[in-house]
């Protein structure tokens, strides 16, 4: 039992919520011309640093699917004057931990590293960036992972759903094709592959810096010329904007499997279009952030038909697209399509109510000061508003941006937005009374 | 100039001299304070005031292992419909609640806990008290909302299990590796009983298990101990307590006696391994150093790079693609020692299991590798600062301790328990666990057009 008062009481909190978060962000300038940002927080002695290339797989020209990948994954595989195992043994005698990873827009490093010992570990994370050795046997030996995560591949329905909506919708953008490359594309990797894959990819063009943790601007400013000081200039030029093909229909794949996995999408909408928040709020109000989300309600609360649904704005380099999916039995594969392609025809056509934007618009900015509670999450949300082209003040402002955002806009922008005609899904398994076509 | 490999271990001598100080200042239990209610419900507050955030959790010491026979998923059905209202709060309100103010929240179940939380600006904190104090004991479950939620846990079952072949091999290994305990059962069900659980046996195993006297309240944040308990005597204290409720009491593992065999067949498998699992003895409370053992013994054999199995059959034979060995000491009762080993293209699952054997006896005999257990030790010493950065998964590993059998002195001792351990104190632990008797060995493999002879 408890007192209803309390929740009338609940409702005002709401507005005294903070509408910005306190985050002292100083942008440097390093002596060798690399802009990084820092949160300097002294409380726990170690640093959390994010370095982001842009390009990524993306870059890899057509018939060699999955240099980026690979050359990635040796990063940490031998560098300098160490091989794979010495690498890893002096990195864990630094108690350091360094994550390579390439998507199809970037490739990102996450280091953290005691404050101690910063010096040893820069000077490790730069012969891992600038000097990776691509030794005969560590080739050998990560190509044969990569390529056993690819037959993998080939029997996960999820991963299978991804391919089919990649290979459909971007056309002969590099997006179409598997980052990690194919069976035969990998299995022809050269080291020279290798090498120019590193050559355009990590490169100083396109790098971008976020650190937050026990260190100083100065200190920040020499390691990261430290790192990245020996890697060239320019790298491979970027790819174009990629298609965005979606024709409307349901294509099934078929897959033996007891429950189907569906994707969906459509266009979506630039990350600098000033509808872009209101375009966030539509988001949050149909698909976004889980529980009370319209999806959620119909799909999982209502009628079971699946563990969960999601949908979100997909701000990609080279594509903006609005997705979603969802995974659901067999037998009831065709209900759950018929009920998203319902939802998102009705909020179209009616958009949604001005509570349900209220309550979007409180989470949204409720939600947001909450975000930057650690060392590792501060660094993270740093490096990709740079990625966004983001300036720091974004933080202070972000939600005045989001109260802005009336009912009338959210409408409005659910009505162009929403194309229920471009609605295009794909979906993996044995679904039943699910035909492919328009 | 000086080789990279000399600077740094010049660099290692430096800090092996700073590891003391930091470890010290980065214990598990800086900014932990605890105390217990009238009514029994004990409190844990983590402060951390870096963000004006708090994260709010309630765990029961019930799970999946306390179920009786024949309701298995129960408690994880539970957890779900404890979503669903109650005498104050319609269905989907709470979550509301919390959405409406910017909050997230979720639950959890294992085989010894069931957990609520709630992660909100830190001045909200009386609101999710008052909330979930009420579905403490108010819960109230109609059919309307019951049934749409059991047709979602099997989805969740058919998403999680039935749809990954690796899954379903995991969840027949630990059936056959657990004789007589219920950890053999899994959390979210056999499906022929999940798809009968209803209202009823929900809330039999509420009124059974959900008291405060049977749960723990974790607050951690932005708070301080004076504030979280003056809340918590106003919020939870008037709840009383349930006399019914006594220790957790489950059938015990007889001797384990014969080594066991479980053979996947899926058309779904692309990547043929071998799992192997051995009954292990969990941490206990006082009594930590075969479980602090355990765990370097599995760092040693299968993490990283440099680990013993890598060494032996990643870069060595050149038969492995990849291998790894685990080991999760937080459990109420025994638990499992794990090793996994992917062959690569031309090494059959025989073969690769063959020689699994002889590496892991090779290692009982080779002894262990005195610079790594020093470079594993410093790790662990820098991982308790690395810890202090995410307050949420501090509060998450107090919980399970809590729930597990363990008392806030045993997470405060285990960083010191890890660097007591001896290299005897290792090989005395693998000859101890790595026993055929006690162990499932489990084979993932598409089904082959000439079935490969089984040992």
């Amino acid at each position: 039992m408890i007192p209803r008062i309390l929740f009338a009481a609940l409702a005002v909190a709401t507005l005294a919520l903070p509408a910005a978060a306190e985050i002292d962000i100083e942008e440097i300038e390093t002596p060798g011309g690399i802009s990084v940002w820092l949160v300097e927080e002294p409380t726990i002695p170690f640093v959390a640093l994010e370095i982001v290339f842009r390009g990524g797989t993306s870059l890899d020209p057509a018939d060699k699917g999955g240099a980026v990948n690979l050359m990635t994954a040796l990063l940490e595989e031998g560098a300098a004057d160490m091989d794979a195992r010495a690498f890893a043994a002096a990195r864990d005698d630094l108690a350091a931990s360094f994550r390579f990873d390439a998507s199809d827009d970037s490739v990102s490093v996450s280091a953290r590293f005691l404050s101690e010992t910063q010096e040893a570990a820069a000077d490790l994370l730069r012969v891992a960036l600038v000097e990776p050795r691509f030794d005969d046997d560590a080739v050998e030996r990560v190509r044969a992972q990569v390529l056993s995560g690819l037959r993998s591949d080939a029997e996960d329905p999820n991963a299978i759903a991804g391919r089919a909506f990649a290979a459909a919708v971007y056309g002969d953008h590099p997006y179409a094709r598997p980052g990690d490359g194919t069976l035969d594309s990998v299995a022809a990797l050269t080291r020279d592959d290798l090498l120019d894959a590193h050559a355009g990819a990590l490169a100083r063009d396109r790098v971008h810096v976020a650190a937050a943790g026990d260190i100083t601007a100065e200190d920040l400013a020499a390691l990261v010329d430290r790192v990245l000081g020996g890697l060239p200039e320019t790298g491979a030029e970027l790819p174009g904007p990629a298609a965005r093909s979606f024709d409307g229909g349901t294509a099934v794949i078929d897959f033996p499997t007891p429950q189907s996995v569906i994707s969906f999408g459509q266009p979506g909408i630039d990350r600098h279009d000033p509808d872009f928040f209101a375009a966030y709020v539509v988001n949050q109000i149909l698909g976004g952030g889980g529980f009370g989300s319209r999806l959620t309600e119909e799909v999982r609360v209502k009628r079971g038909l699946t563990y969960g649904i999601y949908s979100y704005l997909s701000a990609k380099d080279h594509a903006d697209l609005y997705v979603g999916g969802a995974s659901t039995a067999n037998a009831r594969a065709a209900e759950t399509v018929d009920v998203v392609r319902a939802e998102w025809a009705r909020m179209a056509a009616e958009g949604p109510t001005e509570a349900e934007v209220e309550a979007a618009k409180t989470y949204l900015i409720g939600g947001y000061p909450l975000r930057f509670d650690s060392n590792a999450s501060i660094a993270r949300i740093m490096v990709g508003m740079q990625l966004d082209g983001l300036t720091p003040d974004y933080i202070a402002t972000r939600n005045d941006k989001v109260a802005a955002v009336t009912v009338e806009d959210v409408r409005r922008v659910a009505a162009e937005l929403l194309d229920p005609d471009a609605l295009t899904f794909f979906v993996v398994g044995q679904p039943e009374g699910l035909t492919a076509g328009n | 100039m000086m080789s990279m490999s000399r600077r740094c271990s010049g660099f290692v001598a430096a800090f092996a001299l700073v590891a003391a100080p930091l470890a010290a200042m980065a214990a598990p239990d800086a900014g932990v304070s605890q105390f217990t209610l009238d009514n029994g419900m004990e409190v844990v507050v983590v402060e951390d005031h870096r963000a004006p955030a708090v994260v709010h959790m309630v765990w029961y010491r019930t799970g999946a292992a306390d179920e009786p026979a024949g309701v298995s998923g129960i408690a994880h059905y539970l957890e779900h419909l404890m979503f669903k209202g109650t005498d104050d709060m319609g269905p989907g309100e709470f979550s509301d609640v919390v959405r409406a103010n910017g909050g997230q929240d979720n639950a959890f179940t294992s085989w010894d806990y069931t957990g609520y939380f709630q992660r909100v600006a830190a001045d909200l904190l009386p609101d999710m008290m008052a909330m979930e104090a009420d579905r403490m004991t108010d819960l109230v479950l109609t059919d309307a909302v019951a049934l749409p939620e059991r047709d979602v846990i099997l989805e969740e079952r058919a998403q999680r299990v039935d749809s990954d072949p690796g899954s379903i091999l995991r969840e027949q290994m630990r059936a056959a590796q657990y004789l007589n305990h219920p950890y053999g059962v899994p959390i979210i069900g056999w499906r022929h009983e999940m798809e009968r659980l209803d209202t009823e046996a929900a809330i039999d195993f509420y009124r059974t298990h959900y008291a405060p006297n049977n749960a723990i309240l974790i607050v951690a944040g932005d708070v301080t101990p004076g504030d979280v308990r003056a809340l918590a005597e106003e919020h939870y204290g008037p709840i009383p307590a349930n006399p019914e409720i006594g220790a957790r009491m489950r059938p015990a593992e007889p001797p384990q006696m014969a080594a066991r065999r479980v053979v996947l067949e899926d058309a779904r498998v692309a990547q043929p391994y071998v799992a192997r699992s051995y009954l292990a003895p969990e941490r206990d409370a006082g009594d930590q150093g075969r479980a602090a053992a355990l765990t370097l013994l599995s760092d040693l054999l299968g993490s990283g790079t440099d680990s013993f199995l890598s060494e032996r059959m990643q870069f060595g034979s050149g038969n492995a693609i990849y291998t790894g060995a685990w080991y999760g000491g937080m459990s109420l009762d025994a638990t499992t020692f794990n090793v996994t080993v992917v062959p690569g293209e031309g090494a059959t699952l025989s073969e690769i299991e063959a020689e699994l054997d002889v590496v892991l006896a090779d290692f009982i005999e080779t002894g262990v590798d005195a610079d790594k257990l020093a470079r594993l030790k410093r790790q662990y010493a820098a991982d308790a600062v690395y810890d202090m950065d995410d307050v949420q998964r501090r509060a998450q590993r107090i919980g399970s301790a809590l729930t597990s059998g363990l008392t806030l002195d045993d997470v405060a001792a285990w960083p010191d328990a890890i660097q007591a351990v001896t290299a005897d104190d290792i090989l005395a632990a693998a000859r101890d666990v790595l026993r055929p008797e006690a162990s499932v060995t489990g084979w993932l493999t598409a089904p082959a057009e000439t079935p490969e002879v089984t040992q």
